[in-house]
């Protein structure tokens, strides 16, 4: 006869089905803790809640088998996208400020499972401070001289140093955001993962073609509204998804000088598409799209004559965005705007920037009725012929208005034939320019993608761990990879309640 | 925003209430509605009683007075349909129009204050609109918010705004079918977001929560020819609304969107709906092109003026898809004849207007 299972086993089986009532798991030894865990995972049940009650006990071994286990913390509860993987998705920072330490750590929950490209400003003298634990390549003025020419170098300095990133990444989705933003709370007080909601945006179709009033209708407890027309219900693909900011909002510096103690406190729990033919601002500072689809159309052409290196001394960003929001809306592309919210540093003196010429606001009064009226050729079928179309043109219309455009218009040829060039060779990994770069070698930048390195002491702990637990780990795992026929127990189980049935057949009552 | 010691436009504005069945609703909306004139259409059986809660200034028209009024030209007035509140629209002499529907009560929003619908909607109808260039802060005329980075500043005067379309929680608008395949969800999300919807842009209109001014866009607030012999229902407020967005965009006036909600509370059968609607939703399908490439000529610098031509181009465009639309596009000329006849000049005058009214109206109470 099978010896009846144990009163212990017996206990964190139990204990397995009512964790949603635990509180505080400390209290356990710590044996029994790593057993409740691991029969925990057995069983199916390690969501948020019960993973954050595991690693508030504090204790190592959890937190080892954790980390060894793969398990990762999920932030916020965003629709995870079945088919995009971490390795599709580049995060482009363009550096334009030294030290880069506060900046990464504050965004290490986010960003440490992403691979980062670092550009920086070539105008930047000082030495790139970035901490350990990331992956990423760093490019510098001689990577982008190597890649694009000494004369082509001039495109990407300042705010535009990140379209080199663009123009270098392999990925399917680029996620841009400023050095100087760090991660927002919505208004339940929980951190945004901006790369998770830019990534739903994307992922998720656009409906530009009829307003929906209940905003985005692919977003959880919404749908279309009465009236919207069946035919447009299926969207089209988003390609772009432009964030906001809390605290200082990227307004300009006439706006700012004004209301100088102006911060965007208000969190608006909103995604929408632009609707079609619509024009706005796309600032560059939280930014997210699709590569391939738009990466040609966002480029560093309309450089000011004084552009400084404060966001509101510059409007290269808002020309690429009406570029890019022209060329969606012919090649039926969609632009979503709302969430994801970072929440921008105060940085600069709008007062100061004001002295300065107001080059870019008047500028934007010459481009409004050309944006709003330039039409592509149905030949234009590509994103890079579309560029092309539009930068002939700015200079027709344009070129006689401001020498500035025309400097547009040619920076606009220069980038597609940089895209293709450069944008879309293909290279290992190794080849990108790091290491070419004899610059720039702080304490933490590293070059091989392998970031993390255990401390000796918990080294030694770990390998005690794989000792004892190595075979039930890896008999886990084979499990996990089974596929299951519904329906039937696993043999084990079976067997003890066929041995159960034997003994109490005749009488199948709990005997008091 | 300080408690205001006068209700705003307490004079200039009217709520119109389309009802069937009884007004109890108004209890729960009596802080924000009492100071207001309230301007009731009983559609359904003229002979039943409609109980007004006391307290509330109100006219209150049936169907026997929609006929006594209109006479002839009664017949573009629905029937059998919460159409039938643009008789409302017509008959008022006041600047603003709020409506609202018997089974839309007061939300809350999230720090669990009650939202006083009525003053966001004057807020935004007397606060410009930008749907020229859109601002990715929204409403750049809240408290708070501004005209981003890149926006020209020869489009931040903005325009004036015509219409303030508020949205609903809990019983969310869908059509039929959507509402069929959830029939549980609810609307739980407050967005706190004002925005002009851009020049060229369509919308679904909701009447459940709207207000307008009527001397901006009134003419062109017909809610069809819906309801009772007609093949069509559930469409009345979107055909209103594409009607008075195309026009609106002509005359560089704004529509707004979103702020403020109501709750509402009562979900309609959706079978009936699918009966109503389903029509609605083949022919939408070309009335949706149809004003998306709608021309109005330079010349019609009116509301009227484009109304009429409007009611040309559906007659000629949308006829051949069936002759409910030359039937439709009948009505909106009447309505517009009705219009003149009823807000012409000689009817307007004060002292005629409340003796007017003591004829039209077979009950009003103060």
């Amino acid at each position: 006869m099978r010896t009846p299972p144990s009163l212990l086993s017996l206990t964190i089986e139990k204990a397995v089905l009512n964790l949603s009532h635990f509180s505080d798991l400390s209290p356990l030894p710590d044996h029994i803790l790593l057993d409740l865990f691991l029969r925990t995972i057995k069983a199916g049940k390690l969501n948020e809640k019960v993973l954050k009650l595991f690693m508030a006990t504090g204790k190592d071994e959890v937190l080892i088998l954790i980390q060894t286990l793969n398990i990762k913390h999920i932030l916020t509860p965003v629709l995870p996208t079945k088919d995009i993987k971490d390795s599709d998705i580049d995060i482009v920072i363009g550096a334009l400020q030294p030290d880069l330490t506060s900046f990464l750590n504050e965004w290490r929950p986010v960003f440490s499972r992403f691979h980062l490209i670092i550009v920086k400003d070539p105008d930047l003298k000082e030495q790139l401070n970035i901490p350990e634990g990331f992956d990423h390549h760093v490019y510098t003025k001689p990577d982008i001289e190597k890649a694009v020419g000494a004369s082509s170098t001039i495109l990407f300095s300042g705010y535009s140093c990140r379209y080199f990133g663009y123009l270098v990444s392999k990925k399917k989705y680029i996620i841009s955001i400023d050095d100087d933003c760090l991660p927002a709370r919505d208004n339940e007080g929980n951190l945004v993962d901006p790369v998770a909601q830019h990534i739903t945006n994307l992922t998720t179709p656009a409906t530009p073609f009829f307003f929906n009033t209940l905003y985005d209708p692919f977003r959880d407890g919404a749908d279309f509204v009465r009236g919207y027309p069946f035919s447009l219900r299926s969207g089209v693909t988003c390609a772009l998804s432009c964030g906001l900011w809390l605290n200082l909002a990227d307004y300009d510096a006439p706006t700012q000088a004004l209301k100088p103690q102006q911060r965007n406190s208000q969190y608006v729990d909103l995604v929408m598409t632009v609707p079609a033919r619509a024009l706005l601002p796309v600032s560059g500072i939280n930014i997210a799209f699709e590569r391939e689809m738009v990466g040609p159309a966002l480029f560093p052409a309309l450089r000011l004559a004084r552009e400084g290196k404060l966001r509101w001394e510059t409007i290269e960003d808002i020309w690429s965005g009406m570029c890019a929001k022209v060329i969606c809306d012919h090649l039926g592309l969609g632009v979503k705007t709302g969430l994801p919210y970072v929440w921008r540093s105060d940085k600069g003196d709008p007062i100061e920037s004001l002295k300065k010429e107001w080059q870019g606001v008047k500028l934007m009064e010459e481009v409004v009725p050309f944006f709003q009226s330039v039409r592509l050729p149905r030949t234009a079928t590509t994103t890079e012929d579309c560029v092309a179309e539009m930068a002939k043109s700015v200079r027709e219309r344009l070129g006689s208005v401001d020498p500035v455009f025309n400097h547009a218009a040619d920076a606009m040829l220069q980038w597609v034939k940089l895209w293709k060039s450069v944008g879309s060779v293909s290279s290992t990994p190794g080849d990108e320019g790091v290491g070419s770069s004899d610059e720039d070698y702080s304490g933490g930048e590293s070059e091989a993608p392998e970031c993390s390195r255990t401390p000796p002491v918990d080294r030694e702990l770990k390998d005690k761990l794989f000792r004892k637990y190595g075979g039930y780990i890896s008999t886990l795992k084979h499990e996990f990879s089974k596929k299951k026929k519904k329906g039937t127990l696993p043999k084990e189980a079976r067997q003890i309640l066929f041995d159960w049935w034997s003994v109490h057949n005749k009488w199948p009552y709990p005997t008091v | 925003m300080a408690q205001l010691l006068s209700p705003p436009l307490k004079d200039d504005l009217d709520i119109v209430i389309p009802t069937i069945r009884n007004l109890d609703f108004l209890e729960m909306w009596r802080p924000f509605f009492q100071p207001y004139h309230l301007i009731i259409v009983q559609d359904g059986d003229p002979t039943k009683k409609i109980r007004v809660p006391e307290g509330f200034d109100y006219e209150l028209y049936n169907r026997n007075d929609v006929n006594r009024v209109l006479g002839p030209k009664a017949n573009c007035i629905s029937f059998k349909d919460s159409a039938c509140r643009c008789f409302g629209f017509l008959v008022s002499k006041k600047k603003y129009i709020f409506t609202i529907d018997d089974d839309c009560f007061v939300a809350k929003d999230p720090s669990g204050k009650e939202i006083n619908a009525l003053a966001q909607h004057i807020e935004n109808l007397l606060a410009p609109s930008t749907p020229f260039f859109f601002n990715t802060l929204y409403d750049p005329f809240r408290e708070g918010a501004d005209f981003v980075r890149g926006y020209p500043f020869s489009l931040r005067e903005g325009v004036p705004t015509a219409i303030s379309h508020g949205l609903w929680l809990n019983i969310p608008d869908y059509d039929a079918p959507t509402q069929l395949v959830k029939p549980r969800e609810r609307n739980t999300r407050y967005v706190d977001a004002v925005m002009a919807i851009p020049k060229g842009t369509l919308f679904p209109m909701c009447g459940m929560n709207l207000a307008f001014d009527r001397e901006l866009i009134g003419p062109a607030m017909y809610f069809g020819l819906m309801g009772d012999g007609q093949p069509i229902g559930r469409y009345d407020d979107m055909w209103a609304g594409w009607c008075a967005k195309v026009i609106c965009d002509h005359l560089k006036l704004g529509v707004k969107t979103g702020l403020p909600y109501i709750w509402h509370s009562k979900a309609s059968n959706p079978f009936v709906n699918l009966k109503k609607e389903y029509k609605g939703i083949y022919w939408q399908e070309d009335i949706i092109p149809f004003f998306q490439n709608v021309v109005l000529p330079k010349e019609c610098t009116t509301v009227q003026k484009c109304y009429i031509e409007l009611s040309k181009q559906v007659k000629e465009k949308l006829g051949p898809l069936d002759p409910y639309f030359q039937k439709l596009g009948d009505a909106m000329l009447t309505w517009i004849e009705a219009w003149e006849d009823i807000n012409s000049p000689a009817k307007t005058a004060p002292s005629q207007a409340n003796g007017a009214k003591k004829d039209e109206s077979s009950t009003k109470q103060k």
